[in-house]
């Protein structure tokens, strides 16, 4: 059925949140998502071909205009670009011909959501047990962990705000929790 | 009531706001500041319960935590009903309902109290003795009649109504208690810059200097610079639990208790687990009673208490005093009493000559004193009226009227929380008490709770405290000052046997009790607890442990550090449930998943089913239909033409890297080199112990590119498994895994009309029968969205599964129906799944399998690469014991001899359902189904040897009769496979 | 709940880790004699002290390593990277 072309089918695209969840919750825009394990070897070329320094240490963010990087484990990055970055597959395809990679698109695989305001890091403390003060969570700390039952990727944008990154089917819990817990912090 | 005890002056209440309460309905007023406890006194109320065993009528001891008799149950209505709370915790609110508990139909008249007449029947370990016989009688006859009499609290009747709050928090010091030595401490390491917490079970921070209407000047001083310190979190009204390993402390904060009948928007309390990298247990220390005969009539109650009401309540408890004490803190109070108008008739002290400022200061304001002395015994029924006392070692006593008595043996360390970290007590001699010793965490004691009796001590420990805390340097070493008092029963002359001098309170067990236990041959301290349930209570022995020891040292002529104490566990004090359960409560109690394609379902009226955390579709019914109508309409649909599923919840994993090939060989029992792109293969994964965990479909996208499916609740476990190897065993391959379970949407297109309404649809592949044969994938376009398309079967018709990223799913999803729509295409859900699938002998990993399943056991054999030297399970297979076992479960199907009778799921099979019971099970039906296709009930079983019992009749034994079956071949449908090429 | 550190992350809460069992354990190969295979697949020490474990920080970085745990106090005496020989 040629005549649904792939550029009208964004229109089409069905985002695990519908509608708005709280107004301190805000959903992220529709990204590309790639999860790019890269040895040691690979590191500077990888870095090379997208632009980003991928000898950063664990948990953290580098980003380089539009694209970030977040390292996970010590060989994971969760690379975020806008939806419109088609490049990235062919770019690094390009910049690292002949050496070991593994690139593997979950642009769908999970939604992001934008949580900001004073209350944000008490807002996670409620049911993430990470230490989220600013010395020991800085703002470009980026990591796995857990937020209630619901395993997320959790990333400081700045001192009071935060991007989450959820497999889909989990975000309607971690949304809806995150607005039953800031029933507790009118802001 | 008009609070005839409330002194004019004084104490910390708010005399210009006055709350009215009620209790067991009757109508009282406090003021602002007062706890229930407090109140009630001011009212003249004493007697607020009854006892657990003998129903003895119980009056308020202290004035914190260790309340063992003062329980009640608060609350407005069954959903925000708290039974079991101490009234001298307990803030009084505007309006606060209150009753006492375990009494019928009256704390005054009460007709459980008969046991307490017959006391003498009830001795430690009378139930143990006394109900043995007959069989079965205690947990149908005697149990519940003797838990309906011996009881405290009731559950509230309906769900907690209340909202709960929780949060994780992190610090360098966490100080327990706000009292002198915890407000030191807290404010000696916020002076470095430390994140410091500071919790206090009470609404102001303090501790015992509240009571201390000369410290206040210095207490407001120590408040103001706490506020002062931005990096010092108070938490007032917040109890600290429970001490968790690695210093995580659980602290429950209440948020609304005391604001009254509050709405349930703003939560009730909050469950705090703080991580600290050190703690400073300044939890004080409690004042421990004295055992004398007959020391549990309403009035009788701890010294300090006493004193607390005057001072911090200016609540006078009675009019008239005696004062029983082996510790000088108990002059203290019997000043502070006199001042306050109570009268001193006696203070009875049972040392022979007590010496110190404290006794001065009783003699200067002219009380009674006599040394070594004892009460022998008291008088009154629902409230003290009277004592006996005698001079140590005579016999002859003096009666003394009074309707109040103060006693005091001194105080013990709360050691609590020290001890729940595993830290070591050691017993102090000269306390006569254990303090914390040896810590297992990093934890500090200090104040009261490490033995400092003196205000100035308890300061000068807090700041070394919070000094060490903080990884500076301590001037001296804090002397620790105070005196010991009394352990065990005080002596009083009479026939052990005919008296009861109480050492717990809320669990009535008394000296005898433990001597007794004793004389009975126990011996180790846990023993005693246990048969006598000394200390088991919800206080657990806060005020009786340590007089429970003294009586056994006493009574075994053993030092108390040899015999140690028993274990302190968490709770402290008892925390509601709700704290626990927090935001885990209705929807959220855990996560609902659902598939992209979940909402068109559901407004296609499907019927879902949980599948471990996700929601599947099971049926999609029309109008009237049953489920049965709607499975077997669903299955002839796709049979005759095409029906439509959603698959997504498929585990679905990326295998990556040049040796991805060879880690699928390592892995599961199929050979995969030679798979080519483009190319899909049914895969069984084993456990080392050689039984299938998982199966699913493998389809290969390029070289060095796998995309792996596995059973929906298989995924998670499945990936963590491959990693472990690739990780820990496989480490020479370079190999990544990727979960991209929620990348795709799956959309299943079954029947042999499927390759005609999805062809208009996929562009960029031919899949035609002969470009894209059975068990083949190719990567393309359908419905204008990029897709991995797999033409595979679970139906075993022509079928196709398509696998497009995951937002696109319920547009394409769409698509399909749409084009099917001159198909007659069918929606169909996992019910139907099932149907099929069985016709076909297809497994399900999980159903048909149970963990102890092989690849031979279910048929599968043909799938093992033989020639590969090793995979996951290999070994196992080749084990002797498996080799030598001839009557393995396998595999087969089962016919019934009458074709309408569908089987239970479950049910066992025997050769002869005219055996005497316990029959010999041969196998059980592992699943069961009404066969539209075959018009008659079809079953899978797993049977001892079936594949050689094909053919042959067994039975299931049903109630009342049996079902003959048959024993086929599992395929039921198509056994030639030709349907799959449609 | 127990902080435990990752050899790759730093202390972080327990409740992101899954339990991996005895470390050490050699896994036998396809021609282990059945006593080999046995001892493999089912004998553990499950030490009273020291113990040598698995861990995998699930929630975290997703890595495997080991740890040597002291079974009576809970503490861990050290922790190290898969491959890696402990102090």
């Amino acid at each position: 059925m040629a005549d649904i072309a792939l550029a009208h089918a964004d229109a089409r695209r069905t985002a695990p949140l519908p509608g708005a969840v709280d107004r301190r919750i805000e959903k992220s825009a529709p990204l590309t998502r790639f999860v790019l394990r890269l040895p040691e070897e690979s590191l500077t070329a990888a870095g090379a071909a997208l632009g980003l320094d991928f000898t950063a240490p664990i948990n953290r963010a580098v980003t380089s205009g539009d694209r970030t990087a977040l390292r996970l484990g010590p060989d994971e990055w969760l690379v975020l670009a806008p939806a419109t970055d088609a490049a990235i597959p062919g770019g690094l395809a390009a910049g690292l011909a002949g050496r070991l990679f593994s690139l593997v698109d979950v642009s769908h695989r999970q939604t992001g959501i934008r949580l900001a305001g004073p209350h944000a890091a008490a807002m996670i403390n409620a049911v993430c047990p990470l230490d989220l003060g600013l010395a020991a969570f800085p703002v470009g700390m980026a990591t796995r962990t857990i937020f209630a039952k619901a395993d997320i990727v959790l990333w400081r944008t700045s001192p009071a705000s935060f991007h989450l990154e959820i497999w889909r089917s989990f975000a309607p819990y971690v949304a809806a929790l995150l607005h039953e817990i800031g029933r507790e912090y009118p802001d | 009531m008009t609070q005839t005890y409330r002194l004019a002056t004084g104490g910390l209440i708010d005399r210009s706001r006055t709350v009215p309460f009620t209790f067991d309905g009757k109508a009282m007023t406090g003021h602002a500041g007062d706890t229930l406890a407090s109140a009630l006194l001011a009212n003249g109320v004493h007697l607020v319960g009854r006892s657990f065993k003998y129903h003895r009528p119980r009056g308020i001891v202290s004035a914190g935590a260790e309340e063992p008799n003062a329980l009640v149950g608060v609350g407005r209505d069954e959903g925000h009903y708290t039974p079991n709370l101490r009234a001298t915790q307990v803030e009084l609110y505007h309006g606060l309902r209150a009753e006492s508990q375990n009494r019928m139909p009256s704390l005054e008249r009460d007709v459980g109290s008969i046991t307490d007449r017959l006391w003498r029947f009830f001795p430690a370990g009378f139930y143990y003795k006394t109900f043995m016989w007959p069989k079965g009688a205690w947990t149908k006859f005697f149990e519940p009649r003797i838990r309906a009499i011996a009881g405290l609290g009731r559950s509230p009747a309906a769900p907690d109504a209340a909202r709960y709050a929780q949060i994780y928090a992190h610090c360098d010091v966490l100080v327990i208690g706000a009292g002198p030595a915890g407000l030191s401490a807290a404010l000696t390491a916020a002076e470095t810059g430390a994140r410091v917490i500071i919790c206090d079970e009470q609404a102001q921070f303090g501790g015992a200097l509240l009571a201390e209407p000369g410290k206040s000047a210095w207490l407001a001083e120590q408040r103001a610079r706490l506020a002062g310190f931005a990096n010092i979190t108070m938490l007032p009204r917040t109890i600290a639990f429970g001490y968790f390993p690695h210093n995580m402390i659980g602290l429950a904060q209440d948020l609304t208790d005391h604001q009254g009948e509050a709405s349930d928007d703003a939560p009730r309390g909050r469950l705090w687990q703080v991580r600290a990298r050190q703690v400073i247990t300044a939890t004080g220390a409690i004042e421990r009673p004295l055992v004398f005969p007959d020391n549990d009539r309403p009035g009788i109650m701890l010294a300090d208490a006493a004193r607390t009401y005057v001072e911090r309540y200016a609540v006078k408890p009675g009019n008239r005093a005696v004062v029983f004490t082996a510790h000088d803190d108990a002059y203290r109070a019997a000043v502070s009493l006199h001042r306050a108008g109570v009268a001193i008739a006696a203070i009875v002290d049972l040392r022979e000559s007590p010496a110190g400022p404290g006794l001065d200061a009783a003699r200067t304001a002219g009380l009674p004193v006599r040394t070594h002395a004892t009460i022998i015994g008291t008088e009154g029924n629902l409230r003290v009226a009277a004592v006996s006392v005698a001079t140590i070692g005579e016999t002859k006593s003096e009666r003394i009227a009074c309707d109040l008595v103060l006693m005091s043996g001194g105080f013990t360390p709360s050691v609590h929380l020290f001890s729940q970290s595993r830290g070591k007590l050691a017993f102090d001699p000269a306390l006569d008490a254990f303090i914390p010793g040896t810590p297992a965490e990093p934890t500090i004691a200090a104040g009261a709770a490490a033995g400092c009796q003196s205000l100035e001590a308890a300061i000068a420990s807090g700041r070394a405290a919070g000094l060490s805390a903080t990884g500076q340097a301590v001037a001296a070493p804090v002397a620790e000052t105070g005196a010991a008092g009394f352990l065990g029963e005080v002596p009083h002359g009479r026939d052990p046997a005919s008296v009861r001098a109480f050492v717990d309170f809320q669990n009535d067990v008394t000296a005898k009790d433990i001597t007794l236990a004793l004389s009975e041959g126990f011996r180790s301290i846990e023993h005693v607890k246990r048969y006598t349930t000394t200390g088991m209570a919800t206080d657990q022995g806060k005020t009786s442990n340590m007089n429970a020891l003294g009586i056994v040292s006493k009574s075994l002529g053993v030092a108390i550090p040899s015999i140690g104490t028993t274990t302190f566990r968490m709770p402290y004090t008892p925390i509601p449930f709700g704290y626990f359960a927090g935001y885990a409560r209705g929807e959220l109690v855990e996560p609902v998943r659902e598939t992209p394609i979940h909402a068109w379902a559901a407004e296609h009226g499907a019927v879902f089913e949980d599948v471990s955390l996700w929601k599947r579709a099971r049926y999609f019914p029309r109008g009237a239909e049953t489920m049965h109508d709607a499975v077997a309409r669903e299955c002839a649909a796709v049979r005759a033409g095409v029906g439509l599923f959603d698959a997504s919840t498929l585990g679905k994993i990326e295998i990556t890297g040049p040796d991805a090939a060879e880690f699928l060989n390592r892995m599961y029992v199929n050979a995969w080199t030679k798979l080519k792109p483009g190319r899909l293969r049914y895969g069984i994964l084993l456990r080392e112990d050689g039984f299938i965990i998982d199966d699913g479909v493998v389809g290969r996208i390029a070289d060095d590119r796998f995309h792996v499916t596995t059973t929906t609740g298989g995924a998670a476990r499945v990936l963590n498994m491959m990693e472990d190897y690739l990780q820990t065993e496989f480490t020479d391959l370079k190999v990544w895994l990727t979960s991209t379970t929620e990348q795709y949407a799956v959309i299943a297109v079954q029947g042999p009309r499927a390759r005609a309404v999805i062809a208009p649809l996929v562009e960029d592949a031919d899949i035609s029968a002969a470009a894209m044969p059975h068990m083949s994938v190719v990567e393309c376009r359908v419905a204008g969205v990029p897709a991995r398309l797999f033409r595979v079967s679970f139906t075993g018709e022509l079928g196709f599964e398509i696998n497009v990223p995951a937002d696109y799913g319920r547009a394409v999803w769409e698509a399909v129906a749409q084009a099917g729509q001159a198909h007659g295409i069918v929606p169909y859900g996992t019910e139907t799944m099932h149907v099929l699938r069985a016709e076909k002998g297809y497994i399900i990993v999980g159903q048909e399998t149970d963990g102890t399943a092989t690849p031979d056991d279910v048929g599968l054999t043909w799938a093992i690469g033989k020639a590969k030297p090793d995979f996951v399970g290999k070994r196992a297979l080749a084990r002797t014991a498996l080799a030598s076992q001839t009557d393995r479960k396998q595999l087969v199907g089962l016919l019934t001899a009458d074709p309408a009778e569908v089987l239970e799921e479950g049910a066992h099979l025997v050769a002869d359902p005219a055996q005497a019971v316990p029959m010999t099970m041969l196998g059980h039906v592992t699943s069961s189904y009404w066969s539209a296709a075959l018009n008659r009930s079809i079953a899978l079983a797993m049977v001892r040897n079936g594949r050689a019992r094909i053919g042959q009749t067994l039975h299931v034994p049903l109630p009342g009769r049996s079902v003959a079956v048959t024993l086929t071949d599992p395929v039921f449908y198509d056994p030639e496979g030709a349907r799959l090429d449609g | 709940m127990l902080l435990i550190p990752c050899p790759y992350c730093g202390e972080r809460p327990e409740i992101e880790f899954s339990y991996g069992g005895e470390a050490h354990v050699v896994r036998a190969p396809a021609n282990a004699t059945d006593a080999e295979w046995t001892a493999f697949l089912y004998q553990r020490s499950n030490a009273r002290g020291s113990y040598a474990e698995r861990w995998r920080h699930a929630h975290g970085c997703g890595r495997f390593f080991n740890a040597r745990r002291n079974t009576v106090t809970d503490f861990f005496e050290q922790t190290y990277k898969i491959g890696e020989v402990p102090a």
